[in-house]
């Protein structure tokens, strides 16, 4: 199960709308083994499509780096699909490489179909482990804050 | 000489576990070929082979004192005593 705050959801839902139609990515980074996503941390699609995203080398490296300084992991990885629903495509599965994240989807497919902008279609929130080339799809819990 | 390279956590099943590891080569393809000595199968996961020669894939970023190295001249690109390489799977999908 993913347990995320309210307020790092609704970010990474902005997120997605704000670089519709391209796909938007990121992080939510936790203090290591504490499965506690505390620290949003947006990234540049460096791929700048609507079908695919890749965070830039250098700023991964920069990444991981605050991460490793902070003793944090990646607790969250994000990114948007813009088209499609908010399920793990084939190349998501065969890229996937942390097999402790909680791997986030977001779907920005319904939203923008009844026009985008301020409309209160929903956007699809989804969380997976990728382990393996497997799947498992879990339950996503948002609490005000993470106490 | 000794170089210390930094291993992803996918692929410290190869490394018993441990976050880094050191090695030895004049170049990327040495360092390799001596990390595949010590932790075999270790290669396979860093390289591929094109058109008959070895190439790094393309969903694994290598770097070399901070700078990636694609821009370094990929599997040739130069080492020395000290250098710090870290491996770090790309962040991609569809």
């Amino acid at each position: 199960m993913l347990t995320i705050d309210q307020a790092t959801y609704d970010a990474i839902v902005a997120h997605a709308k704000r670089d519709h139609p391209d796909e938007a990515c990121g992080i939510v980074a936790g203090p290591e083994g504490s499965d506690r996503p505390e620290r949003h941390v947006e990234m540049v699609n460096a791929a700048g499509s609507p079908t695919f995203y890749e965070f830039d080398s250098t700023e991964l490296l920069a990444l991981y780096k605050q991460m490793w300084d902070r003793d944090e992991e990646p607790v969250v990885i994000y990114h948007s699909h813009t088209a499609t629903e908010a399920y793990p495509s084939r190349t998501d599965i065969g890229l996937a490489s942390e097999p402790g994240a909680h791997y986030v989807l977001v779907s920005t497919k319904e939203w923008a179909e009844a026009g985008g902008g301020n409309n209160d279609a929903p956007v699809e929130f989804r969380s997976y482990r990728i382990v393996d080339g497997e799947v498992t799809e879990e339950e996503v819990t948002v609490v005000p804050s993470l106490g | 000489m000794s170089i210390e390279v930094r291993i992803p956590t996918i692929l410290r099943t190869y490394t018993g576990g441990e976050k880094a590891v050191t090695g030895d080569g004049g170049s990327l393809a040495a360092l390799i070929e001596d990390l595949e000595a010590k932790h075999p199968g270790l290669k396979d996961r860093l390289v591929e082979e094109k058109n008959g020669a070895d190439d790094l894939r393309r969903f694994v970023n290598i770097y070399i004192n901070d700078e990636d190295v694609r821009f370094l001249g990929g599997l040739e690109a130069p080492l020395s005593d000290g250098d710090q390489v870290v491996v770090l799977p790309a962040v991609a999908g569809g």
